[in-house]
């Protein structure tokens, strides 16, 4: 079933930046500001924007974060259970990753856990449940086009690019909307870039380390050598910034250029590319 | 006294793909006629400013050798970002120009590096153009404490780099009010940090290191050009954080 967007019917009448205004940084905790459980986890995590962004949601009160925000947090949810459960099952499963590998995969799978608890925290009650998946893309059918997912490592590995290359999309898609609440953007922007890592490792992997096009760690122009995934690297050729032909401002070539920038997707186009694999 | 960039007294033009060393820009470039030294002689510069007049810069700059960046203003967020983009290029151009490139990096090290090169170039000359007028100048690299002829010292100073690109992108993100100039700046953090994880991995290949946290550190400006002001013979400092 697909899910669709989560459209604000209320806008909070909350400043929107309160919690920046109340929580002033770093000096809320060392202040000895009673923090609360989630706000430990975050530090723990060895993350100041996750602990910042829980003593923020504390600072809306729990479950009454903006609906924009809700919408964004729960989309960013559903990418981050399907690639917890994604890691966590490829991890699991037998004579998948070879032992050399495993400890990658361990990483990430650690990370994508971490979000979802960062996610599911934040919005409390407002959480979407997990969806159920079917990581062959099939809809529910288990025959889709990636059916050997968690028997064949070489998908594995491939599904995995397509998951982190739409993840880092998906987060830059939505930090426009997220901008008020600055620390929520931070938040975000701090998984946006660990996903880059993660894209930057895996697909890097998949070319065994080479480093010879397209296994590097950065997206060139819309090339990909993985089927059925156009969508997810559509619009990547684009070398126009802020309205400037940026192939006109430097002698780096073109297809260095499309390296050098990123480009977001918007919610609906993320939607469509996860679509198959949620039930 | 704004100074030539000294990286190993290379001309920038040498940080560019070969089949481009015969255009005009790049000849400017390797006259030493790089944007502000064009603006200061009155020529025009490359791309039209995107800026308002009234969002011209008035910071003082130049002459003391200190650059006062005033996150009050989102051009100066955007001049953050370019004096970090012109170190990390410069960094590169360093790397891959020096005569000990290809015996210290294997092949596919080359090829990152390489690449690493290219981006960053795009990433300064970008901001170059988008804030015209209202750029800082030409910051001059000190990078006397690396050897550049000892891979690990010149992986090490990357790592450091790439880690501080994305904090700082990371924790600018607060300063910026224009989504377009939000959106940039996302479309750049997470190729700093696609860069950061390969750099880490070149270190330490098939291990944890590519992405030490679940979460990214989210650095002040402050923090920032601390751990950046080694590496540069200008002073800069922030404001209005």
């Amino acid at each position: 079933m697909p899910i669709q967007p989560e459209t604000p019917t209320v806008l909070s009448t909350l400043e929107p930046d309160i919690a920046a205004r109340i929580v002033s940084r770093r000096g809320a905790i060392t202040a000895g500001a009673k923090a609360s459980g989630l706000v430990m986890a975050g530090l723990r995590l060895g993350s100041v924007p996750a602990a910042l962004a829980a003593l923020s949601t504390e600072a809306y009160g729990q479950g009454r974060l903006p609906a924009v925000v809700n919408g964004v947090l729960n989309f960013a949810l559903v990418l981050e259970y399907l690639e917890a459960e994604f890691y966590n099952r490829g991890v699991a499963a037998p004579n998948l990753i070879p032992a050399g590998d495993r400890v990658i995969f361990q990483t990430i799978q650690s990370h994508e856990n971490a979000h979802v608890a960062y996610l599911r925290n934040a919005l409390g009650s407002s959480a979407r449940p997990k969806p159920t998946f079917d990581f062959s893309a099939g809809n529910g059918s288990g025959t889709g086009p990636f059916a050997d997912v968690f028997t064949n490592y070489a998908t594995f590995k491939a599904v995995a690019q397509a998951f982190e290359d739409t993840g880092v999309r998906a987060y830059k898609g939505q930090a426009t909307t997220l901008r008020p609440y600055k620390a929520i953007l931070e938040a975000a922007l701090s998984m946006h870039s660990v996903e880059a890592r993660h894209a930057s490792e895996v697909r890097r992997l998949r070319g065994n380390f080479s480093d010879l096009e397209p296994n590097q760690g950065w997206i060139t122009n819309t090339t990909t050598d993985i089927p059925g995934t156009a969508a997810v690297y559509a619009g990547e050729a684009n070398t126009t910034q802020l309205g400037i032909n940026v192939t006109t401002v430097t002698p780096v070539a073109a297809k260095e250029i499309t390296e050098a920038f990123d480009e977001p997707l918007t919610m609906a186009e993320v939607l469509a590319i996860v679509d198959p694999f949620i039930v | 006294m704004i100074r030539e960039p000294q990286v190993d007294q290379v001309s920038l033009s040498e940080g560019v793909t070969p089949d481009e060393k015969n255009s005009r820009r790049a000849f400017f470039r390797a006259a030493g006629l790089t944007g502000a030294a064009l603006a200061l002689a009155g020529c025009s510069t490359e791309g039209a400013s995107l800026l308002a007049p009234a969002e011209l810069r008035t910071a003082v700059i130049g002459i003391t050798g200190s650059v006062t960046l005033d996150f009050s203003m989102e051009i100066d967020v955007l001049n953050y970002a370019y004096a970090l983009e012109q170190l990390e290029a410069a960094f590169y151009i360093g790397v891959v120009t020096n005569a000990a490139f290809a015996s210290i990096f294997a092949a596919n090290e080359q090829r990152v590096l390489r690449d690493l090169r290219d981006h960053e170039v795009v990433h300064r000359d970008f901001f170059a153009a988008a804030l015209g007028s209202a750029r800082i100048p030409n910051l001059t690299p000190d990078f006397s404490t690396i050897d550049f002829a000892n891979r690990a010292s010149v992986l090490q100073t990357a790592r450091t780099f790439e880690d501080l690109g994305v904090s700082a992108y990371n924790g600018a993100a607060r300063y910026l009010v224009r989504a377009d100039y939000l959106a940039v700046a996302g479309k750049i953090v997470s190729v700093e940090a696609r860069h950061a994880a390969a750099i880490r991995d070149l270190l330490n290949n098939r291990s944890a290191d590519f992405a030490p946290n679940a979460f990214d550190q989210v650095n002040t400006p402050q923090t920032v050009l601390m751990a950046a002001d080694p590496f540069i013979v200008e002073s800069i400092s922030a404001i209005n954080t």
